[in-house]
């Protein structure tokens, strides 16, 4: 792999720009791997990335259906934070945070990650209460936040409505400054590329269609598009079609999968230089690099596999985003679209063995796992390589469901996340 | 808009109605072991293809009924009343 740097820029320009090295390869399945990971997105790709990098466990594939980064990691708003509310996820989702924070370097891959500040308003005294305790609860998890009033809210971001007589008047907010925004494509592209130079085969638009498993229970390896390949450790980091899946080898989940849509306007010069959410109001958005206001919201109300997106959750969202902003009223939307995601009843991720002996699981990140693919990668990297647990992901099993002891963010933080 | 079959009112546009999970789904006896309850409460078909599903025309009629639903196309299979099995 041949570096990117300025000096790299300037010869490449100087020969014309023919001779950049290819990315990644696009090797043929070998017969047989010692790890595979089923789904090229950030999780995927990182996780390879993490097992080439740090255990070596031999010849390891990454397999999609797709094209890599195809999934959700390209369908994503690229909002990264880690303002959760328990000390499970506070650990995990920060470790998270930092490992973005020098990603760029690690990959020698520019992901382009802006600390731009995220801003949760709140429209009630009650809201403002509420606010006070996550961020007692952040501080009490060593993670900075603050909490904003009506006027310094205003000042900070002019354009929100600050019509005391809205339907959701400004009282305050909570800014979490280290959020922000990280280019989504980056992520997959750069965690490719650095897989892929550390010998590990990107196996795109090659569809896992079943396992094959011995007398014993355990996989053997798995049937595809492309023909059977065989392995003894198989990950599954295939986000809304996990159940799918799943299935496949047999056993279920407890997820459920919905569609998520994201919505991109014309570009226009730059406005919103932090982003902005409203709980009640289900919608939050940012202005990408381009000029672009990217917005998203909750998710469509009933299970779907059809990465399409309903024009009844559209609306919703999309009036939210004109009662935080109203000049936004104005512009034209580009683009919209949808991604699958997979919730669990906790909306916390299962980074945990399966069932079945062999078969791993990094699924039911929900509409919130961007955020945690630095972390997830190595976390499931350690789990697949050690077969035990990450420290950081001891929380996040399939016992949990069994137990009780579900990490219930959804219900303490207010947040979709 | 996916439009669906209140089985009072006919055809309506899906916001006129909300979705309450997985159909056919029985609550197992209170001294049940924990697997069974975690089944219960927690594990869920959620195939791609088609779904036994609950909703409610929580804008009109209020009745609750059951559908089948294929979850990749959205079609609506079959509508049916609470209380008789998948057809
Ligand atoms: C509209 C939208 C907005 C979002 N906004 C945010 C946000 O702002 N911040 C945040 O943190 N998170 C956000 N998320 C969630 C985030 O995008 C996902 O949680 C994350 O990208 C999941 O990554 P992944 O690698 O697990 O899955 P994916 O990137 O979805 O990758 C899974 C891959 O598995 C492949 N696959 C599936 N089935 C098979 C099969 N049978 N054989 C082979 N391959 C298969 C798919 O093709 C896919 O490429 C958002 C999601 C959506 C849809
Ligand atoms: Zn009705």
């Amino acid at each position: 792999m041949s570096r990117y740097s300025a000096f790299a820029l300037l010869r490449n320009w100087l020969g014309g720009n023919t001779d950049w090295d290819p990315v990644w390869r696009s090797p043929e399945p070998a017969s047989s791997y010692d790890v595979i990971i089923i789904g090229a997105g950030g999780h995927g790709l990182a996780t390879a990335y993490h097992l080439a990098k740090h255990y070596r466990p031999g010849r390891i594939a990454v397999i999609d259906k797709g094209w890599l980064g195809g999934g959700n990691t390209g369908r994503n708003t690229t909002i990264v934070r880690s303002d959760y509310f328990y000390k499970e996820s506070a650990d995990f989702y920060d470790h998270s945070l930092r490992l973005y924070a020098s990603l760029s370097q690690e990959l020698n891959f520019n992901i382009m990650y802006s600390a731009r500040g995220i801003l949760n308003l709140a429209h009630s005294r009650h809201e403002v209460d509420f606010q006070r305790r996550i961020v007692n609860a952040m501080q009490l998890n060593g993670i900075h936040a603050e909490l904003l009033g009506r006027e310094e809210v205003l000042k900070f971001c002019p354009v929100l409505n600050g019509d005391p007589n809205a339907r959701f008047p400004i009282y305050g907010a909570m800014r979490q400054k280290r959020g922000g925004t990280v280019r989504h494509d980056a992520v997959a592209w750069g965690y490719a590329r650095a897989a892929d130079a550390l010998g590990v085969d990107i196996l795109q638009n090659t569809e896992v269609t079943g396992f094959r498993r011995d007398i014993s229970g355990g996989v053997q390896g798995v049937e595809t598009s492309k023909g059977f390949i065989g392995a003894t450790k198989v990950g599954i980091a295939t986000a809304g079609h996990s159940s799918v899946v799943a299935q496949m080898a047999g056993f279920r989940l407890p997820v459920a999968s919905y569609g998520l849509q994201a919505f991109v306007s014309e570009p226009v010069k730059p406005v919103l230089h932090t982003v902005i959410g409203s709980a009640v109001i289900g919608s939050y958005c940012s202005q990408s690099d381009k000029g672009g206001i990217v917005c998203g919201g909750g998710i469509d109300p009933y299970p779907s596999f059809a990465q399409r997106g309903s024009a009844a959750t559209m609306e919703k969202v999309l009036a939210g985003i004109v009662q935080l902003v109203p000049t936004f009223s104005s512009l034209r939307l580009l683009r919209q679209w949808a991604g699958i995601v997979d919730y669990t009843a906790d909306s916390s991720p299962i980074i945990d063995r399966s069932p079945v002996p062999g078969i791993y699981l990094n699924v039911g990140w929900g509409g919130g796992g961007f955020k945690a693919i630095p972390a997830g990668g190595e976390a499931f990297a350690h789990l697949i390589a050690k077969d035990e647990p990450h420290p950081l992901t001891t929380a996040f099993g399939l016992q949990r469901f069994r137990d009780g002891a579900l990490i219930d963010e959804a219900a303490a933080a207010g947040i979709e996340h | 808009m996916m439009r669906i079959a209140c089985p009072n009112c006919g055809l309506r546009d899906e916001r006129e109605f909300a979705y309450g999970g997985e159909a056919h789904i029985d609550r197992p006896e209170l001294d049940c072991d924990d697997q069974a309850w975690e089944e219960y409460l927690f594990l869920r078909a959620n195939p791609k293809g088609e779904h036994a599903e609950r909703w409610v025309h929580v804008h009109g009629c209020g009745v609750w009924f059951n559908l089948i639903r294929h979850t990749e196309t959205h079609e609506v299979v079959a509508v049916y009343v609470m209380g008789v099995a998948r057809p």
